[in-house]
């Protein structure tokens, strides 16, 4: 049966529940794109032919190929559509800068749009809150104090915060750090909040 | 409670599909009984039975949904779909007896969602189709709500494996409330956490051979 590589696209992206971007399928797409120019020459010649020499006969396997290439465009759409949410919740999760194996998984066109949702992100924020904008990728939940205790899960190097004092982020050590600077750092594990 | 940022597009509702949902494009690869009612020139090699160059009339094959819904014409020169066994009448009197008793994972994972699509396809036993479907959630869907609202931190694989997709989402959205719910009791709703997205990437790094 025609569009088994097309689902298999999306079962691939299926199995990952819990959002992760596996690696772009450039092969899989291509051969997806194959099988529909396939499709399409053959109903051309099917159509041609159906015209000029009067074979109504040939219509309903034209109307099945056609559904065929409309199966196969509706995969393609949704798996770079959700390869884009997956994305999308990248900047949130992670910050703007992502770590190079992530990257790996990319497209460059998804790259590119990963380049443009980080600027449309930001235009926002600047416009909101007054002169400063507002950062609402900061206090996904709702703070308790100022300060927070924090341990750093592993080696992250110097860490300087507002006030110009620089700090040792080695591993283990217990800081009581502004609570929106290290907020990022949590979400991205390398500081654990230490709740007392 | 894990603020996850990644929101993918959802089945539709009923009868209809959402284009653009995963679930629903594997939903429709669900394979249906059929008979073809014109020949289908030059197909042949899709039906693996016969060597013949088209697809003879009165062939009986498989057609997944999409294609079957894609062909079907209420004047029913294309194509014929069957039920499949488990919308049939002798499976909708057992469903009717005791929905609970059921293994919905078996039936074909999409109990509901196929049943829906089946209604497509103006079979004259289409009130009754409907109807089941809608009685057998109704009975099935306290039980599933309770034991959903009910298991903190424990193994749930024997409460969720004889629930249809549907159900199993349903059963996941108690959980997450469940969990919030318990996490904000004890006040870890204010702890700052990493990102449930991060820690599977480093996870799964682990496991990755990247040149």
């Amino acid at each position: 049966m025609f569009c088994e590589k097309a689902v298999e696209l999306i079962r691939e992206l299926h199995r990952m529940t819990d959002g992760q971007l596996p690696a772009f399928n450039e092969d899989g797409v291509r051969q997806v794109l194959q099988e529909m120019e396939a499709l399409y020459e053959q109903n051309q010649a099917d159509v041609n032919e159906a015209k000029s020499v009067g074979r109504a006969d040939l219509i309903p396997s034209i109307k099945l190929r056609h559904c065929c290439l409309l199966r196969n465009q509706r995969c393609v759409v949704a798996y770079l559509y959700d390869r884009l949410l997956r994305i999308r919740a990248l900047r949130w999760e992670y910050g703007s800068v992502l770590p190079a194996n992530i990257r790996f998984h990319m497209s460059a066109e998804e790259v590119q749009w990963f380049g443009q949702y980080k600027k449309s992100l930001a235009s926002f924020m600047r416009s909101i809150g007054g002169e400063e904008g507002l950062d609402i990728t900061q206090d996904m939940k709702p703070p308790k104090s100022l300060y927070i205790q924090v341990r750093c899960l592993k080696d992250h190097g110097e860490f300087e915060i507002d006030d110009g004092t620089v700090i040792l982020l080695k591993k283990n050590s217990q800081h009581f750090l502004p609570r929106w600077k290290c907020e990022q750092l949590i979400r991205q594990g390398v500081l654990e909040h230490v709740m007392s | 409670m894990d603020t996850h940022s990644y929101f993918p597009v959802t089945p539709g509702v009923g009868m209809e599909e959402n284009f653009l949902s995963l679930d629903d494009i594997l939903l429709s690869q669900e394979r249906l009984p059929v008979r073809t009612e014109c020949v289908f020139p030059r197909l042949g090699f899709l039906e693996k039975s016969s060597d013949s160059q088209d697809i003879a009339e009165g062939t009986k094959m498989e057609f997944p949904l999409w294609l079957s819904k894609g062909l079907y014409e209420k004047k029913r020169k294309v194509l014929s779909v069957e039920l499949p066994k488990v919308y049939k009448e002798g499976w909708r009197t057992v469903f009717t007896a005791d929905p609970n008793v059921v293994d919905l994972h078996k039936m074909g994972p999409y109990y509901y969602g196929l049943g829906s699509q089946m209604l497509h396809f103006d079979n004259p036993e289409n009130p009754d189709i409907a109807k089941t479907l809608l009685q057998t959630f109704i009975g099935r869907f306290r039980r599933t709500m309770d034991s959903s609202q009910n298991a903190y931190n424990e193994d749930t694989s024997v409460l969720v494996g004889r629930l249809d997709c549907l159900e199993k989402v349903l059963f996941r959205s108690g959980q997450n409330g469940l969990n919030g719910f318990q996490s904000w009791e004890k006040g870890q709703a204010s702890q700052l956490t990493a990102s449930g997205l991060v820690l599977n990437y480093r996870k799964r790094k682990l496991v990755d051979v990247q040149p």
